[in-house]
C-alpha cells in the first residue's frame, strides 16, 4: 500500500544522502586546497557550492510537495521534516567550505605556519569523519553515535581553541604572521561551526529514530568564535 | 498534459426549473486521473452523472451544452446510452454487486453483448480482478456470492466489473467513502494500478484522497467549477482564496 508514497520518499531519502556526500567532498577539497595553497582547486569549491545550494531547494520542493499530497504522518512524517531540516544544516556546511576556500585564495603568498596548517589538517579529518559518520547512521538508522559525534565536536572545539591560541602568540611575536594568522583563525573557526552543523544533523537523526527533539550541544561551552 | 478524451463544454444543468450547474466546461486527460472535489451539493457528482448520460434516467433532468467523447457529442439523439455507458463505465458509492457469484458480476457485461466463449469470460474475470487488486481474495471463491465479501473487496469487484467490458473512461462516484481507511487505500492502489490504461475521474470529499491519487483536480462550488489545476499546484499554491479555504477545511 501507499507505494507512491513510499517510492517518492525513497527518493527523497537517496537524494538527500547524496547531498550529504557532495558537501562532506566539499570540506575535504576546501581543506585541501588550503592545505597545499592550491587556488585552482578553492575555486572549484566557491564553483560547485551553486549546485549545493541548488541540491538544497530540490529537496525543499520535493519535501514540501510529498508533505502536502500524501499528509505523511508519524515515522514517515519525522522522514520528511529531517531531510527539510538537515539539508538546510548540509547547506550551511557547504557554505563554511566556500569560505575556506575563499581564505585560501585570500592569504596566498603570504607566510605560512607548517605546524598549524598540520593541526588544521587533523581537525579537518576528524570533522569529516564526523559527517560520514553522520550520514553513515543515517542511512542505516544507527541511534548509538550520538555519543560519538559529541566526543568528536569536543575534540574540535579544543583544537579550536588551542589553534587559536597557538595564532594569536604566533602574530604577537612577529607581524608578519597576521595576514596569514588571520585566515588560519577563520579556517579553523569555519571548522569548528562545521562541527556544530553536523551535530545539529545529529539531533535530526535521533528525531527521526525516536521521535523526541534533542538538544545535544547544550552543556557544551561557547568557544568564542569570530563573527 | 495527455490529450482531452472526453470535454464537457459549457454544461448546464437543471432539475426542473433549479440550475444546479452553471455552465461547466472541463476537459480529462487520457490516462489520468482526474479528481473532482467540493463540499456537498457543489455539483460535482451531478456534473459526473452527465458523462455518461445517467442524469437521463431522472426525467426531472435538463442538460444544456456538449459532451464531446472523442469529438462526438455524447447528448446527440444518435448516441447509444448502452453503447456509450460500455466505454464510459461506473462505480458508485455504495459496492453494489448483483447477488449472484463474483463470475457472474466480473462477466455481466460481457455476456450482455453476446461474449459467450468460455476461455474469453475465464481469462476477462482474472485479467480484471487481478487489475482490481482482488484476484487473490476472491480466485479460490468465484463461484460464491459477492456479497458474502467485504464492503472492501465488493468495491473491488465492482471495478472489475466496469473493467471486465474495457472502458475507456471509468468514472468513480465518492468509491470509499463507505469503506475503511485499509480498504480505501486497496481501492486507491488499484486506481493508480490502471491509470496506465484508462481515463479516470474520481469524486471524492475526502481531499486527500484526490491529493494522493489524482494528476489534476477540479473545486466545484455551488454549482461553478472554480478552479482547475495539476493536483500538485492547487495543493500547494492555489489560485483562488475560495479554493485554499476549502481545501484548508475552513468551510464544506
Amino acid at each position: 500500500m501507499r507505494g507512491i508514497f513510499d517510492n517518492e520518499l525513497r527518493r527523497l531519502l537517496g537524494k538527500f544522502t547524496e547531498m550529504g556526500i557532495n558537501v562532506s567532498e566539499q570540506i575535504y577539497r576546501a581543506t585541501k586546497s588550503f592545505i597545499d595553497h592550491d587556488r585552482e582547486m578553492a575555486q572549484s569549491v566557491i564553483d560547485y557550492d551553486n549546485n549545493v545550494n541548488e541540491e538544497e531547494i530540490a529537496l525543499e520542493d520535493q519535501a514540501l510537495k510529498l508533505m502536502a499530497l500524501q499528509q505523511p504522518v508519524a515515522a514517515d512524517f519525522r522522514q520528511v521534516i529531517v531531510v527539510l531540516k538537515a539539508s538546510s544544516e548540509l547547506e550551511r556546511i557547504g557554505d563554511h567550505a566556500v569560505g575556506i576556500a575563499k581564505e585560501t585564495i585570500r592569504i596566498k603568498g603570504h607566510h605560512r605556519d607548517a605546524k598549524i596548517e598540520a593541526e588544521i589538517a587533523e581537525m579537518t579529518n576528524v570533522v569529516r569523519t564526523m559527517l560520514d559518520v553522520t550520514m553513515d547512521a543515517y542511512v542505516k538508522r544507527d541511534s548509538k553515535l550520538a555519543d560519538e559525534v559529541i566526543k568528536a565536536n569536543e575534540q574540535i572545539d579544543n583544537s579550536y581553541k588551542k589553534i587559536r591560541n597557538e595564532v594569536l602568540s604566533n602574530m604577537k611575536t612577529n607581524p608578519k604572521l597576521v595576514t596569514g594568522g588571520a585566515g588560519y583563525l577563520m579556517v579553523a573557526n569555519y571548522i569548528e561551526r562545521i562541527g556544530d552543523h553536523v551535530t545539529n544533523v545529529v539531533e535530526w537523526i535521533l528525531y527521526n529514530q525516536s521521535g523526541k527533539i534533542t538538544e545535544i550541544n547544550a552543556d557544551v561551552a561557547d568557544v568564542g568564535g569570530i563573527d | 498534459m495527455a490529450k482531452d478524451i472526453i470535454t464537457a463544454e459549457n454544461v448546464h444543468l437543471y432539475y426542473g426549473q433549479k440550475e444546479a450547474l452553471h455552465g461547466i466546461s472541463l476537459g480529462f486527460p487520457e490516462k489520468e486521473i482526474t479528481a473532482l472535489i467540493g463540499p456537498s451539493g457543489s455539483g460535482k457528482s451531478t456534473f459526473i452523472r452527465t458523462l455518461n448520460r445517467m442524469s437521463d434516467l431522472n426525467p426531472e433532468v435538463t442538460v444544456t451544452g456538449a459532451i464531446r467523447l472523442d469529438g462526438e457529442d455524447i447528448y446527440s439523439p444518435k448516441t447509444d446510452t448502452v453503447e456509450l455507458r460500455k466505454r464510459v463505465g461506473m462505480v458508485f458509492q455504495q459496492p453494489n454487486p448483483f447477488p449472484f457469484s463474483v463470475y457472474d458480476n466480473v462477466t455481466y457485461g460481457l455476456r450482455l453483448s453476446g461474449i459467450k466463449d468460455k476461455a474469453l469470460l475465464d481469462q476477462r474475470v482474472e485479467e480484471s480482478l487481478k487489475q482490481a487488486a482482488v484476484w487473490d481474495e476472491t480466485k479460490d471463491h468465484l463461484k460464491e456470492n459477492a456479497l458474502s465479501f467485504s464492503g472492501g473487496q465488493q468495491q473491488r469487484i465492482c471495478i472489475a466489473r466496469v473493467l471486465a467490458v474495457q472502458p475507456e473512461i471509468i468514472l468513480l462516484d465518492e468509491p470509499t467513502s463507505a469503506l475503511d481507511p485499509v480498504s480505501s487505500a486497496k481501492v486507491e492502489d488499484s486506481l493508480l494500478a490502471i491509470k496506465d490504461q484508462f481515463t479516470i475521474a474520481v469524486v471524492t470529499h475526502n481531499m486527500q484522497q484526490a491529493s494522493r491519487i489524482s494528476d489534476q483536480t477540479a473545486f466545484f462550488l455551488d454549482g461553478n467549477l472554480v478552479e482547475f489545476s495539476k493536483t500538485v499546484d492547487m495543493f500547494t499554491h492555489p489560485e483562488k482564496q475560495e479554493t485554499s479555504d476549502y481545501l484548508n477545511g475552513k468551510f464544506g
